[in-house]
C-alpha cells in the first residue's frame, strides 16, 4: 500500500523530528537496537519510539462519524458478526459518561454529555493482561505497545477478566465469514483467540501511522513518541489538562484524553 | 481393586448407565461446542467466564472436604474419622477431576492446552492454579488408594504416606488460596479485588464439601451396609455449620465495607447481585434462594435437636450445597463482570448446549465418585 501525500508528510514531519532524538535513538530504517521492534517491511523506514501513545483530543470529534473504526476494522480484517454478545471491536466510540464514570457529573454541557470518544487498548505501561496471560501470548514489547500472539493463545480469557477498559474480544466463533473485504496484508484470526487493538505495529514496521489516526478528517487522534519532546502527541498534551482511564489502577495507560 | 467396581446389583448398574449416558450427552455438545466455538455458550465480549469457571470455582470448595477429615484425625487422631477419610479424599479426586475438566472445556484453543507448560508464566495466577490443582489431585489419589489397599490387604498404612497426608493439609488451603488470587487481584474489577476473596473461599469450602460429604454418608448407610457412624457424621455436621456461620459472617463483612464506604464502583456489583440493576435480576433472583436457604440451614444446624436428627441434618446439607452452589457456582463469577468496564449491564443466560455440556461434566464427576465409593464399600464390608 503506498502512502497518501498526507501520510507522506506526517511521515516526513516524523523524521525530521527524529534528527532531535539522542544518538542512541535509532534513526535508520532496519538498525533498531531494539529486536522486539522489527524492522522496515517495506519501502519507507519503520517507525520506531521509546513509548508510542495516543491522544485524543474529543471536542474535534464529528458526531455520528464512525471513519476510525471503519478504517481500523478494514485493515485489521476485525469481523461483523451483527450480534452484540459475539462483537469483537478494537475500536469503538462510547458516550464520555461511560468512559469517565467518575468525571462525568451532571451539570457537564449537553454537547459534551452526549459526545462519544473512540476508545480503544491503552497499551498500559503496567499491563495486567500481560501479568495473567498463563502462555505469555500477550506480552508488551519494548516500544510500549501490547501484542497478542494469536498462534500461541488458548483462548482462557484471563486477559479478558484482567483488562480494566473492556478492550479485548474473544473469537466466539470462526471470525473468517464475516470479514467483509478481506485485507491480504494482514492475518485473519482463528475461532478460540483474544484480540484487540495492536496500535497497527504492522504499519509502524512499514512507516506509516495507524489507520485510525489517518481515517479522521478532524484530526481528533494524534500519535506518536511520548518521551520525545516536539512529537506530535506531545505537542497536543502540552496544550492543556487531559485525562487517561482509570489511572488510579496504575495501568498506565498511553491513550490520552483532552475534553 | 478395579475389579470390585465392575460388578454390582441392578440399581448399580443403572446408576452408572444414566451417568455415562449423561457424560455422553455432555461430549456430544463438546463435539458441537469444538465444531462452532464459544460462542455456542451464552458467554460473550463482556460476560467473558460463565457455568464452567464458575462450576471450576465451586468445585474446588468441594475438593477441601478430605481436609476437614485429614486434619482431625491425623493431626489429632480424632478416631471416628478414620472410617471415612477415604471417602473424603476419593470425593477430592473426584471433585478435582471436574475442576480440571471445567477449565478444558472452557478454552477456546483446546489443542493448544500444553502451551501452559511450554511457556511457563509464573506472573499467571492460572500457571500457579495448575501447580496446586496437579498436586492435590497427585496425593489425594496417592494417599487414598495406598490407604485403602493396606485396609485391604489388613496391614497398616505404609509409613511413606504419613509425610504425604500431612503436607496434602496445607495443600488443600493453597489450592482455595490460589483459585480466590485469580480474581482477587484483578484491578479492574471492583467486585473481585478484596482482600476477603480467600478466606471467603475457604469458609465456604469447608462448608460445602462437608455438607456434600454428609450426605453421601447417610445415602451410603441407606443403600449400603456401610455405616460412617453417628460420632463421624455429627462432628462432620459442627464442621458445616461453624463453616457455614463464618461464610455468613464473610459476606456480611464485604457488605458492610461496601454499603458504608459506598464507592460506585464497588456498590453497582452488590446491587446487580443482590436486588438486580435497571430490572437487571436473573442473578439476584438467584441469591434471594441462596440467601433464605443457608439461613434457614444455619438455623436447623445450629439447633442441636435438629442437628441431631437424621432428616433434619440432610435437609441442612442440602441447603447448605444448593446455598453455596448458587454463590459461587453462579454470583461469584458472573457478577464481577457486571456492569462491565464500560457500564454496561449485559445479561448472561448459559445455552441448552452450554448446559447439556455441564451437566456432562458434573455426571462425569458423580460416575467417578461412585466406582471410587463402589471399590471402598466392596473392600470396607465384604472382607
Amino acid at each position: 500500500m503506498a502512502p497518501t501525500r498526507r501520510e507522506f508528510l506526517k511521515i516526513a514531519g516524523v523524521s525530521a523530528a527524529g534528527l532531535l532524538l539522542p544518538p542512541w535513538a535509532p534513526l535508520a530504517a532496519g538498525q533498531s537496537p531494539n529486536p522486539a521492534v522489527p524492522p522496515a517491511a517495506g519501502p519507507l523506514p519503520a517507525l520506531t519510539a521509546r513509548r508510542w501513545a495516543m491522544a485524543v483530543d474529543a471536542a474535534k470529534c464529528r458526531p455520528g462519524c464512525t471513519d476510525c473504526i471503519a478504517a481500523c476494522h478494514a485493515a485489521h480484517n476485525v469481523p461483523d458478526f451483527k450480534n452484540p454478545k459475539d462483537d469483537i471491536h478494537w475500536i469503538a466510540l462510547e458516550k464520555v459518561g461511560h468512559v469517565f464514570p467518575a468525571e462525568a457529573h451532571s451539570a457537564l454541557p449537553e454537547p459534551l454529555r452526549a459526545l462519544a470518544l473512540p476508545v480503544l487498548c491503552n497499551h498500559c505501561q503496567n499491563p495486567p493482561c500481560v501479568r495473567v496471560c498463563p502462555t505469555k501470548a500477550t506480552f508488551k514489547r519494548a516500544d510500549g505497545i501490547v501484542m497478542m500472539d494469536y498462534h500461541r493463545c488458548i483462548g482462557c480469557r484471563f486477559c479478558m477478566a484482567a483488562c480494566p477498559y473492556g478492550s479485548r474480544s474473544m473469537n466466539y466463533r470462526d471470525p473468517r465469514p464475516f470479514i467483509a473485504k478481506l485485507n491480504p496484508e494482514f492475518p485473519t484470526r482463528t475461532k478460540g483467540v483474544v484480540e484487540k487493538c495492536n496500535f497497527c505495529e504492522e504499519r509502524l514496521a512499514r512507516g506509516l501511522f495507524p489507520a485510525c489516526v489517518l481515517a479522521c478528517k478532524e484530526k481528533v487522534l494524534s500519535f506518536g513518541d511520548l518521551e520525545e519532546p516536539g512529537s506530535e502527541v506531545r505537542r497536543v498534551l502540552e496544550r492543556g489538562f487531559s485525562i487517561q482511564r482509570r489511572p488510579e489502577l496504575g495501568t498506565g495507560p498511553q491513550v490520552y484524553y483532552r475534553l | 481393586m478395579f475389579e470390585k467396581a465392575l460388578k454390582g446389583s441392578r440399581g448399580y448398574g443403572i446408576w452408572v448407565a444414566f451417568l455415562l449416558t449423561l457424560t455422553a450427552v455432555g461430549f456430544y455438545f463438546y463435539l458441537r461446542q469444538l465444531a462452532y466455538g464459544l460462542g455456542i455458550t451464552g458467554m460473550g465480549r463482556d460476560v467473558s467466564w460463565g457455568l464452567y469457571i464458575a462450576q471450576f470455582t465451586f468445585l474446588v470448595g468441594i475438593a477441601a472436604s478430605a481436609v476437614m477429615l485429614v486434619l482431625p484425625y491425623y493431626l489429632h487422631d480424632y478416631k471416628a474419622f478414620g472410617k471415612i477419610t477415604i471417602l473424603g479424599e476419593f470425593l477430592a479426586v473426584a471433585a478435582v477431576i471436574m475442576c480440571v475438566t471445567f477449565v478444558f472445556v472452557d478454552l477456546g484453543q483446546p489443542g493448544r492446552v500444553m502451551n501452559v507448560l511450554l511457556y511457563p508464566s509464573p506472573t499467571s495466577i492460572l500457571f500457579w492454579d495448575m501447580i496446586v490443582l496437579n498436586g492435590y489431585l497427585l496425593l489425594n489419589i496417592v494417599t487414598g488408594w495406598t490407604v485403602l489397599e493396606s485396609d485391604k490387604k489388613g496391614v497398616p498404612p505404609p509409613s511413606w504416606v504419613r509425610p504425604l497426608i500431612i503436607l496434602s493439609i496445607p495443600w488443600a488451603i493453597s489450592i482455595h488460596t490460589v483459585t480466590a488470587f485469580i480474581y482477587a487481584g484483578l484491578p479492574g474489577r471492583g467486585f473481585w479485588l478484596t482482600a476477603i476473596m480467600a478466606p471467603r473461599f475457604l469458609a465456604s469450602a469447608f462448608a460445602s464439601g462437608p455438607a456434600l460429604l454428609i450426605l453421601f454418608c447417610l445415602l451410603l448407610k441407606r443403600i449400603t451396609r456401610f455405616d460412617a457412624g453417628e460420632k463421624a457424621i455429627q462432628a462432620l455436621a459442627k464442621i458445616v455449620t461453624y463453616a457455614l456461620a463464618t461464610s455468613i459472617f464473610f459476606v456480611l463483612v464485604e457488605l458492610f465495607t461496601t454499603f458504608y464506604g459506598q464507592i460506585p464502583g464497588h456498590m453497582d456489583h452488590f446491587r446487580y447481585l443482590f436486588t438486580g440493576l435497571d430490572g437487571h435480576r436473573m442473578i439476584a433472583n438467584w441469591m434471594d434462594v441462596s440467601a433464605v436457604v443457608a439461613c434457614l440451614s444455619l438455623v436447623l444446624l445450629i439447633i442441636p435437636r435438629t442437628r441431631q436428627k437424621e432428616s433434619l441434618l440432610a435437609l441442612a446439607c442440602a441447603g447448605v450445597f444448593v446455598s453455596l452452589w448458587i454463590e459461587k457456582g453462579l454470583g461469584l463469577v458472573i457478577t464481577g463482570f457486571i456492569p462491565s468496564p464500560l457500564e454496561a449491564l449485559p445479561d448472561y443466560i448459559p445455552t441448552g448446549p452450554e448446559i447439556a455440556i455441564t451437566t456432562g461434566v458434573w455426571a462425569l464427576g458423580l460416575l467417578l465418585i461412585t466406582l471410587f465409593y463402589k471399590i471402598f464399600i466392596s473392600v470396607r464390608t465384604e472382607d
